[in-house]
């Protein structure tokens, strides 16, 4: 029951996130900045997370192959293959979520217990709308080039490992790499990424935005905010594979 | 005029405040007072829509405000402007960014006549050159005072102040005390101004409704105030046991 209203709760705020904006401008402005935020700030972490990632799939990849039979470029294709589905979009947007979704639901959450979304009210702005609009946006922008920059290192990761781990010839890895590849995994990947971005963006300023009381309910908001985004993501990454890929 | 009729306000079922019927006068200074928890904040926000209220309705002019649809309330939020009780600055923008926000919402003009107008209410707040100060590095005066030049940025009609005082010391109080009144007069405003200080209540209470337990206990004016034989009011009101039997006698 108390699901229930919760949820009509979330769409009631969702409405009103996706109204048009008051003041076409003063949105644009809020888009770009929220832009830098992100972005800009998630970079060093999806950098080093991304790379890391890949020199260990690389690694461990390799170790359950550790059959003279089985060809060394089959590592870098197996290593790419769950680079783009899976480790990428779906471990980074989680990463993401800690991050970005924390930051979210203390910043509106603070917002309103420090009455600022009244403020906001009072001067006839649609205050859900102006502050988690941009943020879902720009995370809807942002997050799809963090992804690729992460398959990207990632993959390069793995490439790297090649010759300290010395599990696989260093070029063989990069034909497999190359081959076979399907195009059409990249637009899966990305089109998770950008519901993981909303999901991130609106659940967390929900979050935030719901608060009643005092500072003690921000730090809880942004624990939860972390905590349903992220099961919300390992429950959308299922659903969107299974409708996407079979 | 602002008027109440009949509001009454519940939350999880219990009525925090419960059929209030007041007029708000234009051109002076009209006080919600009472103790901390008795409704003030609830029934000013009742007042501006910030609360939904459940039963009455409250009027603007003449109008019926609580029927109004969000796109013609909207026009009315225009000539509203308020003061909470932290001041609610925005914390990412600086005094001009904060002041200047209203205009950027409804005015098209020049980033210059904005300006123009920005410093024009820091002056009235005594506050010109803070410009480039971040919320975070004003003192709480300060932070009411840039709070009150961004609630009369854009010349509103009606003015709401949520105890602009509390948390002051008497001599800053009384300052603002007296800007409130001094912008009401010279720009012939509604003020609604909630307050728990005697002070004030003595210096500007021109119209006062004392609320008790969510309800309307007494109305009458700062002259008035000290001749009412209203018990729960005169609780309030002399909380010092010595004036209290200095009354009695
Ligand atoms: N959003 C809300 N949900 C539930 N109860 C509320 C809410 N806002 C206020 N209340 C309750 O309403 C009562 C009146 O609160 P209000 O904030 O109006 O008091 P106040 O007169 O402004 O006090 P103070 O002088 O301390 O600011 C309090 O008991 C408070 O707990
Ligand atoms: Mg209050």
């Amino acid at each position: 029951m108390r699901f229930i209203t919760y949820l009509g709760q979330y769409l009631q705020y969702m409405a009103e996130v996706l109204r048009k904006p008051d003041k076409g401008k003063m949105f644009r402005k809020q888009v770009f900045m929220e832009m830098d935020h992100i972005g800009l700030n998630s970079f060093g972490i999806v950098f080093i997370i991304s790379i890391f990632m890949g020199a260990v799939l690389a690694i461990q990849t390799a170790a359950q192959t550790d059959n003279p039979l089985y060809p060394g470029y089959l590592i870098g294709f197996a290593v790419r293959e769950s680079t783009i589905l899976e480790f990428s979009p779906t471990i980074v947007s989680l990463i993401l979520a800690g991050k970005v979704g924390s930051r979210i639901a203390s910043e509106v959450g603070t917002m309103r217990v420090t009455e600022q979304i009244d403020a906001l009210e009072i001067m006839g702005v649609n205050s859900a709308n102006y502050l988690v609009g941009p943020k879902i946006i720009a995370a809807s922008i942002v997050n799809p080039a963090l992804i690729i920059v992460s398959i990207f290192l990632s993959l390069v990761g793995g490439w790297g490992s090649t010759y300290i781990a010395d599990v696989v010839a260093p070029n063989e890895f990069l034909s497999g790499l190359q081959m076979w590849f399907v195009p059409y995994e990249i637009f899966y990947a990305l089109i998770k990424t950008v519901v993981f971005a909303i999901i991130i963006t609106s659940v967390s300023g929900f979050q935030g935005y719901i608060i009643k009381g005092g500072a003690l309910d921000v730090g809880k908001a942004s624990t939860k905010a972390v905590v349903y985004s992220s099961i919300l993501i390992i429950l959308f990454n299922l659903l969107l594979t299974k409708l996407l890929l079979v | 005029m602002i008027e109440a009729r009949e509001v009454t306000k519940r939350f999880d079922g219990t009525d925090v405040i419960e059929d209030i019927s007041v007029k708000f006068e234009q051109g002076i200074t009209n006080l919600i007072i009472g103790q901390s928890g008795s409704g003030k904040t609830v029934l000013m926000k009742c007042l501006v829509g910030l609360h939904e209220v459940d039963d009455g309705a409250v009027y603007f002019e003449d109008t019926n405000f609580t029927q109004m649809r969000r796109h013609q309330r909207k026009s009315l939020r225009k000539q509203m402007g308020m003061l909470f009780q932290g001041g609610a600055l925005f914390d990412s923008l600086n005094v001009e960014q904060n002041v200047r926000f209203p205009l950027d919402l409804y005015w098209n003009s020049s980033y210059k006549e904005k300006l123009e107008r920005v410093n024009f209410c820091l002056e009235k707040v005594d506050l010109a050159g803070v410009n480039d100060k971040m919320p975070g590095e004003l003192s709480g005066g300060m932070v009411k005072r840039v709070a009150i030049a961004r609630a009369i940025a854009l010349n509103p009609k009606f003015l709401f102040c949520d105890e602009p005082t509390s948390g002051l010391d008497p001599k800053t109080a009384k300052r603002i005390d007296k800007l409130i009144y001094d912008l009401t007069s010279e720009f012939n405003m509604t003020t609604i101004m909630n307050s728990h200080d005697m002070n004030s209540v003595l210096e500007i209470g021109y119209n006062i409704a004392f609320i008790y337990r969510g309800k309307l206990w007494w109305t009458g004016t700062k002259e008035e105030i000290l001749e009412s034989d209203n018990e729960e009011l005169n609780d309030f009101i002399y909380t010092n046991e010595m004036i209290k039997r200095f009354k009695n006698k």
